[in-house]
């Protein structure tokens, strides 16, 4: 995957690949040593896992995603790609929900420590969407550019090869646009997929974003794109454009959730948000863990995993004398101004790369697009009372 | 370890029905290497055999329903340096605490041919209504793995890690579909503390509230997110109040529902 891409430059037409050619391509990569993971349907939701061949892609599927609502839906087309974010995110790839970290032994006087990191698989990740590779852009921020960079992020993040799709149905909780972050990828993929179905030829419309997205397209028969399949795909993106579920105005965002802290929303979300902690674990930009020790029960040596945490848990902010922030509404300001705000601060980009996910995944529909909206609104309402 | 410096174990059961105490026996690849570290001085579900006390750690099942249970509870807190109570029955009264919100002797009557030789009280409770608990273990049954993780902190001298947040974060860590949002099923995860490793929702269930209330008590929020998925009042206090119905927050939700206090 290669991080930069001048949007300026004139791009290259690219090509035309047909159904057959989509699964030469996923052979290709088979056959370049890559585990490919791609979507499929299971337990009545799009997930991403180790794919084969084009059979098993969630053909003719559709979503339907509300605040606090997944469907699945049937297209009345043959769309490989026709839905949108499916509810678990790339991140447990790059940054799964736990890792070893290392098995300490005492031996005669000394201690052991195996810390010898498990062996990776190089990743294809096949019809990742624009927000999504914003996420990963996120994440990456995180965990690489640092003093100290996180070495199994890297190792599983290194060699990781990118079949963006561009998006052709938004979900009703959708809001990239106003992020920017979509609903076409412009940078950070090897290959980009723009899936034309209607009409007499199903076919995807490819373009290469890097070296190997290019070396890998020359192994696969396909056709040179012709103006009309680029204006069709250009279509593809435009109708998505118009179609996006939600919007959020972040021209001000940073500067008004910080000159808003006491405002009287935090205590209405609060008062429905049940910190149960999904719209982090779902947020493909959320990154925070903790470190969970066990013993085994014959030797006793200790082993150290590294665990998701969520901001939404009392003992994420217990320390010494106590957990500092008790309250809900106080951990949900925590988290959208972490989100929104802060985040610029410490990293010098947005957290939120605008996938909806913690909206559609939040049991009781809290959506961070009308939160941030509702502030907005009445932002020079005076304010009162205390959080903590 | 040297059989003198092997901590010495108690399992003590009061009004219950085996079940915690058969998660211990249930830890059947772990059992031998357990019974290896520790001196099991007092369990009569596995042995006859009786050590005298005190014990360094006592794990305590069941609920207290009769005076007699008041005393005896007392007498195991004396003999005991670390008490852990274990299941729904220890932590919250069981299932057995449906009686309180009715009149045990109606109940009584009901059940027995002689409810005369019946000297019960009006309520069960958890241990910690009557001694100092030092751990709580949840569930309806125990997880095995929780009572593992404890055994085995004490055992290194380290501070036993048990969870008090959402069974979603567990659910989420496993990967599951959330059925709650993705199938309309309802489901307690998000108000029930974690520890029985998301169990229902790995299997496409709504979680049941075996563990109990977690940390966070904002029931009343889900109380109305579950009525959008077309449960009725009369399921809604029944989900409540099952084996852990006499906890704090659990009472207070079905309280709530059943005087009609939460709408949408
Ligand atoms: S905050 Fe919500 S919309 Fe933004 S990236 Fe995270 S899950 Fe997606
Ligand atoms: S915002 Fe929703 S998903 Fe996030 S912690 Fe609150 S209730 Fe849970
Ligand atoms: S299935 Fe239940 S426990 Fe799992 S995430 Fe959804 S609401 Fe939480």
């Amino acid at each position: 995957m290669t991080p930069t891409a001048d949007p300026t430059q004139k791009r290259p037409l690219g090509g035309v690949l047909s159904v057959e050619g989509l699964d030469a391509l996923l052979r290709q990569l088979q056959d370049r040593g890559y585990l490919v993971i791609g979507p499929i349907v299971q337990d009545g939701a799009v997930t991403y896992e180790p794919i084969a061949s084009h059979q098993d892609l969630p053909r003719g599927t559709g979503d339907e995603q509300r605040p606090g609502m997944y469907r699945l839906r049937r297209r009345d087309d043959d769309a490989f790609f026709g839905y949108a974010s499916a509810p678990a995110s790339w991140k447990r790839y790059l940054f799964p929900a736990r890792s070893p970290l290392f098995r300490a032994e005492r031996s005669e006087g000394s201690i052991q420590v195996d810390d010898t990191p498990p062996v990776q698989p190089r990743y294809a990740f096949v019809g990742v969407r624009s927000c999504e590779l914003a996420a990963i852009a996120i994440q990456n921020r995180v965990f690489l550019d640092s003093n100290h960079p996180d070495s199994t992020y890297a190792a599983r993040s290194k060699d990781l090869f990118v079949v963006a799709v561009s998006c052709s149905d938004p979900a009703g909780t959708c809001f990239c646009q106003s992020m920017g972050t979509g609903p076409e990828a412009q940078a950070m993929f090897d290959l980009r997929l723009t899936e034309l179905v209607g009409g007499s030829e199903h076919r995807f419309v490819v373009t290469p974003g890097s070296p190997a997205g290019e070396q890998v397209l020359a192994a696969v028969p396909h056709r040179p794109a012709t103006p009309a399949d680029v204006t069709a795909a250009t279509e593809v993106t435009q109708r998505a454009k118009e179609r996006m579920g939600r919007s959020m105005d972040v021209t001000d965002v940073h500067d008004l959730l910080l000159r808003n802290r006491e405002h009287p929303r935090w205590k209405d979300v609060g008062s429905r948000c049940l910190a149960c902690g999904n719209c982090t674990f779902a947020c493909p930009t959320c990154f925070c863990s903790d470190s969970e020790d066990a013993n085994e029960l014959g030797t006793g040596a200790a082993v150290r995993t590294r665990a998701w945490a969520s901001c939404f848990g009392l003992d994420y902010s217990s320390m010494h004398g106590g957990t500092i922030r008790t309250t809900i509404p106080g951990r949900y300001r925590q988290w959208m101004t972490h989100k929104l705000a802060t985040w610029f601060d410490q990293f010098g980009t947005s957290g939120c790369a605008g996938c909806g996910r913690c909206i559609t995944m939040c049991p009781v529909g809290i959506d961070i697009t009308e939160e941030v909206k509702m502030i907005q609104e009445s932002d020079r309402v005076k304010t009162t009372g205390e959080m903590q | 370890m040297s059989e003198a410096t092997k901590p010495k174990l108690a399992v003590w059961k009061f009004s219950s029905c085996d079940g915690c105490q058969l998660s211990l026996l249930d830890c059947e690849d772990e059992l031998l290497q357990v019974v290896g570290a520790v001196e099991v001085s007092y369990f009569l579900e596995a042995s006859s055999a009786i050590a005298e006390g005190p014990y360094d750690v006592s794990l305590v099942e069941g609920s207290i329903t009769t005076e007699h249970d008041i005393e005896r509870i007392k007498e195991v807190r004396r003999l005991s340096g670390i008490l852990v109570s274990i299941g729904a029955c220890a932590t919250a009264g069981g299932i057995q605490a449906l009686r309180n919100f009715a009149d045990v002797r109606e109940y009584t009557s009901t059940v027995y041919a002689h409810p005369e030789f019946i000297s019960t009280l009006k309520t069960s409770t958890g241990i910690a209504d009557h001694v100092k608990v030092d751990l709580e273990l949840r569930g309806c049954p125990i997880d095995r793995h929780q009572l593992l993780e404890v055994v085995t902190a004490l055992l290194s001298g380290r501070k036993p890690r048990v969870p008090t947040h959402a069974v979603c974060v567990e659910c989420k860590k496993r990967g599951n579909v959330c059925v709650l949002t993705e199938h309309g099923t309802p489901c307690l995860g998000p108000v029930t503390q974690t520890g029985c490793g998301a169990l229902c929702p790995s299997f496409n269930r709504g979680c049941y509230g075996c563990f109990g209330p977690a940390e966070n008590t904002n029931i009343d929020s889900l109380t109305s997110a579950l009525r959008a998925t077309g449960m009725q009042d009369r399921d809604l206090v029944r989900v409540f109040r099952t084996f852990n119905a006499w906890s704090p927050a659990f009472r207070a939700a079905g309280e709530k529902v059943a005087a009609g206090g939460v709408t949408q």
